[in-house]
């Protein structure tokens, strides 16, 4: 059987290159299939571990809590368009919640920074100063403000990296520098390690970070004193995310002094949910692709099939001496199923190659990123050679069941 | 000596539509082992359809065909094809040669579906096409080769694989006088240097004058059944 096997693989072969544009069209099918597979399932993942990446770069097991308010009619005003929440709600939520590793706030603004002769509308965020911590910042120079630069409303600020590109030469060292935010001098004491862009596509590293009772006293015009953009917190582990969240809502709900029919004066997001918005996102993405590989591997089936056909009664006589030379049913079904999985099977590999440097193309064009995981080829090799199978056991059938003197005879 | 082929009542009736063809009608036939028979008869008198049931590539609508004491009605398709392939050598008049395939690989086809290791295939092919003069044109192919030398294949291909019985269908009805008697004297060979039974299906009378028996069959039945006066060897060789 294996000397069959192989003979017969080799016949194949050499009757598939005997007909190399039939056989090149006939593969194209699966080529074109298998190749945008592969390179689209390579783009999916490259996005996805893109969203991954950004997702993590909030910081880790981070609550995000943004004030909101209910209109008249039941509709929700914008986030963050009335003032709901206080300094004083995220020391409650950190006393009563203890699953809650910290809790930090901020507030943020644009406003107009000025050092030397540069001139940059960035946008300054007032926060407290565990809001580093949770967020997960690094320093490339300085070093964080502290609980007293916050008690005295001290005048420091903290930099990203857009913010410190924007305002100074380059090479020019910030830390220790004076910038003007909104006519106010501050201190330069820290730059931040760039984070790139947020799972929403904005950029991270356009900051200025400067002590919240700096910024709500000396900076920002306030309504009144305490109220913040956000409310930030972290949990030890990620599965306490949600039972935090449950808690935070119960929390803030008594506080606000809500009544049981009445919704949330605020939205409450974590991590998980920002990154689920985005996995929905490429799950519809995947199933596109996946219908797509779908009607593009059978065309390319059917093209199997249908060449097939042809040449099974093309070759009919030559089954029929086969046949007379003591062929079995099986000998002959054997052998055109192997011709068509020889089909499918180099189509596939072709296909494999086309969708490789289709990726690599995008990402070199495009500047998308691109991921080929072997997974992703051993599934577009297994699914070639059962498109192979499953196309060309009918013909193999139809080749197979035919009776030898009318094989024969056939003209 | 035992009887290699015994047919009693063969029946083989076509339908086209409403038409019904009885292209056998009630044979009997018993040939011994290390017979040449020689079966003559008028286009249509069925010698190709009882070749086809004698070489189990065809089944008979009715009636009993025992090769070597046994039922060939009762075997299943794949039972049929081992006996084709290990019992049974078929020479056809238009050669049935595989196109764009080696001669030594024509001549193989038997033992590759034996299942033989290629080298013993190839050795044993070579071997047969050496047996009826045709070494040196192992790598050609069909088209290559002239209608003797074709049909030359297809008897190497035939007795490749050590049948017992050697089935020709006008083996010689496409070839030249030349290329007739050379084909002759292989088959003849056969026969009387290694016993090979042969039946062999002509129009020709000299070449039924190789057989030491001559079938003449008419619509479907056997007309007359006897030995012919002497064997091939006897007869002067014709240019
Ligand atoms: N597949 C078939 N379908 C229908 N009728 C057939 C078939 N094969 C043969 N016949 C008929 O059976 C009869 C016998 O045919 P067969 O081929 O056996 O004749 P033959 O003696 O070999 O003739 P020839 O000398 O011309 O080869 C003919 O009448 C033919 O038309
Ligand atoms: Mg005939």
């Amino acid at each position: 059987m294996p000397t069959f096997l192989l003979l017969t693989a080799l016949t194949a072969v050499r009757i598939l290159g005997r007909n190399r544009l039939r056989t090149g069209l006939t593969m194209l099918g699966i080529v074109i299939g298998v190749g945008a597979v592969i390179a689209m399932v390579s783009i999916g993942e490259g996005a996805k571990a893109a969203v991954a990446e950004r997702v993590a770069s909030m910081g880790t097991n981070v609550i995000l809590i943004l004030p909101g308010a209910v209109t008249t009619g039941g509709v929700r005003g914008g986030q963050g368009g009335v003032v709901t929440l206080t300094t004083a709600d995220a020391v409650e939520l950190k006393k009563r919640v203890p699953l809650l590793r910290e809790t930090g706030w901020a507030r943020r603004d644009v406003m107009q920074i000025v050092h030397g002769n540069k001139n940059w509308n960035g946008t300054v965020n007032g926060i407290s100063p565990s809001y580093l911590t949770i967020r997960g910042w690094s320093f490339t120079g300085g070093g964080p403000f502290t609980q007293q630069d916050l008690d005295t409303a001290a005048r420091v600020a903290v930099l990203g990296q857009t913010a410190v590109d924007n305002l100074f030469e380059p090479g020019e060292e910030p830390v220790g520098a004076i910038i003007r935010i909104n006519h106010v001098p501050f201190r330069v004491i820290g730059t931040l390690a760039p984070k790139g862009q947020s799972a929403q596509g904005m950029d991270q590293d356009d900051v200025i970070f400067i002590p919240f009772s700096t910024a709500e006293r000396k900076v920002f015009g306030t309504y009144f004193l305490g109220s913040v953009g956000a409310l930030f917190a972290s949990t030890e582990r990620p599965e306490d995310l949600a039972p935090a969240v449950a808690q935070i809502r119960e929390v803030l709900r008594q506080r606000h002094r809500l009544q049981p029919d009445q919704d949330d004066d605020f939205f409450i997001r974590t991590q998980v949910d920002i990154g689920k918005v985005h996995e929905e996102t490429s799950e519809t993405l995947t199933i596109m692709l996946f219908s797509i590989a779908s009607v593009s591997l059978l065309v390319g089936g059917i093209g199997i099939m249908n060449i097939l056909l042809v040449s099974v009664t093309e070759r009919t006589k030559e089954i029929g001496v086969r046949m007379a030379v003591g062929a079995t049913r099986r000998h002959i079904l054997i052998q055109f199923l192997v011709e068509a999985m020889t089909l499918s099977v180099l189509g596939g590999c072709l296909g494999i190659l086309v969708g490789i440097l289709g990726a690599r193309a995008t990402t070199a064009v495009a500047g998308w990123p691109t991921i080929i995981s072997p997974e992703t080829v051993i599934a577009a090799f297994v699914f070639s050679v059962a498109v192979g199978l499953f196309f060309g056991l009918y013909p193999a059938n139809k080749a197979a069941w035919m009776n030898p003197i009318d094989a024969l005879r056939y003209e | 000596m035992a009887a290699l082929i015994s047919c009693e009542d063969l029946w083989k009736i076509y339908r086209l539509g409403d038409v019904e063809v009885q292209a056998l009608r009630g044979v009997d036939l018993l040939i011994k082992e290390g017979e040449f028979v020689a079966i003559m008869g008028a286009s249509g008198s069925g010698k190709s359809t009882l070749m086809n049931i004698l070489g189990c590539l065809d089944r008979p609508t009715k009636g009993c065909y025992r090769l070597q004491g046994v039922d060939v009605g009762g075997l299943r398709a794949d039972q049929l094809a081992e006996i084709r392939n290990r019992r049974i050598g078929f020479v056809f008049q238009n050669f049935n040669l595989i196109p764009r395939t080696s001669a030594l690989e024509n001549v193989q086809l038997p033992l590759f579906y034996r299942g033989l290791p290629l080298r013993q295939q190839r050795a044993l092919a070579a071997e047969a096409l050496a047996r009826v003069g045709l070494q040196g044109r192992e790598n050609h192919y069909p088209s290559q080769l002239s209608g003797g030398q074709q049909q030359r294949v297809a008897i190497a291909r035939a007795l490749v694989a050590s049948p017992s019985l050697l089935l020709a269908d006008e083996p010689t009805g496409n070839l030249d006088t030349q290329s007739s008697l050379e084909i002759m004297a292989i088959l003849d060979g056969l026969n009387k240097k290694q016993g090979i039974t042969i039946i062999l299906v002509t129009h020709e009378t000299d070449i039924a004058a190789y057989a030491e028996r001559e079938v003449v069959m008419k619509d479907g039945r056997i007309l007359t059944d006897r030995k012919t006066p002497s064997g091939a060897s006897a007869l002067p060789v014709e240019a």
